[in-house]
């Protein structure tokens, strides 16, 4: 426990000195995620660069006609002992989107992301502790951050 | 801050929760008349099933404004149904709704 504390809150560090490092951040600016979520975001982004591919069905748009509201699909429910469903945009700001932690609820989600620009979206699942991918790649006409 | 619509219906021993959240979801890098929206979303979310905690979830400034999720959650009709939120300014909302 204390071991996971440390390294949580050393990511967490860590990712917010790179980010002040490069000059992204200025403190008095809005940090639109907290340290914490962009740690998680983060560890999204590496959990995605390790995981194998999925055998869930992850739904998006292959053209999203509105980069504010893209509706998004994780169904899982065949899978047993799902526990974490994460979605990420791999071209956002801050990649990942939600992550939901499943306690009973079954291996589903639908939600609505926005989206920047066109950019693969990558739905993570967690079953049995092994993270499996889907990407999907979404084409955006209109971006969703109002830019 | 928003007002939350909470829907779960069960169909053949599976409740699909469907919620809409009312909430800007500012990502705190739109600029409106050259002014830069502060940050409003909804950080973290659970949702619960007759008092039990199903779902636990971490929501990013990513996703959309007026929030919608739906999830599955295996009950009954007249089973208890809340959603709990919170956002990056400390605010909180809830619902509660019991499955048609």
């Amino acid at each position: 426990m204390k071991r996971r504390l440390f390294l949580k809150s050393a990511m967490a560090g860590s990712a917010v000195a790179t980010a002040v490092g490069a000059g992204l951040l200025a403190p008095s600016m809005v940090f639109a995620n907290t340290a914490d979520f962009k740690a998680k975001s983060d560890a999204a982004t590496a959990s995605t660069a390790a995981a194998g591919k999925g055998s869930f069905k992850f739904k998006a748009p292959k053209i999203a006609e509105n980069g504010a509201v893209v509706p998004v699909t994780v169904d899982a429910s065949k899978m047993e002992g799902v526990t974490q469903i994460s979605i990420s945009v791999a071209n956002n700001g801050t990649p990942l989107a939600a992550s939901f932690n499943l306690s009973g609820a079954q291996g589903y989600v639908s939600t609505r992301i926005k989206m920047g620009k066109t950019s693969p979206v990558v739905a993570l699942v967690t079953a049995g502790g092994v993270t499996t991918k889907v990407t999907q790649e979404v084409k955006v006409t209109i971006g969703g951050c109002g830019g | 801050m928003g007002s939350i619509k909470l829907k779960p219906k069960a169909r053949k021993g599976v409740i699909g929760i469907k919620a809409l959240i009312k909430h800007p979801m500012e990502t705190g890098q739109r600029k409106k008349k050259g002014k830069l929206v502060p940050a409003n979303h909804i950080v973290h979310m659970v949702v619960s099933h007759n008092g039990t905690v199903v779902v636990d979830a971490d929501i990013g400034s990513t996703v959309s404004k007026n929030p919608y999720f739906k999830f599955n959650v295996a009950g009954a009709k007249g089973d208890t149904i809340e959603l709990k939120y919170k956002d990056n300014k400390g605010k909180t909302g809830s619902a509660t709704a019991k499955s048609k």
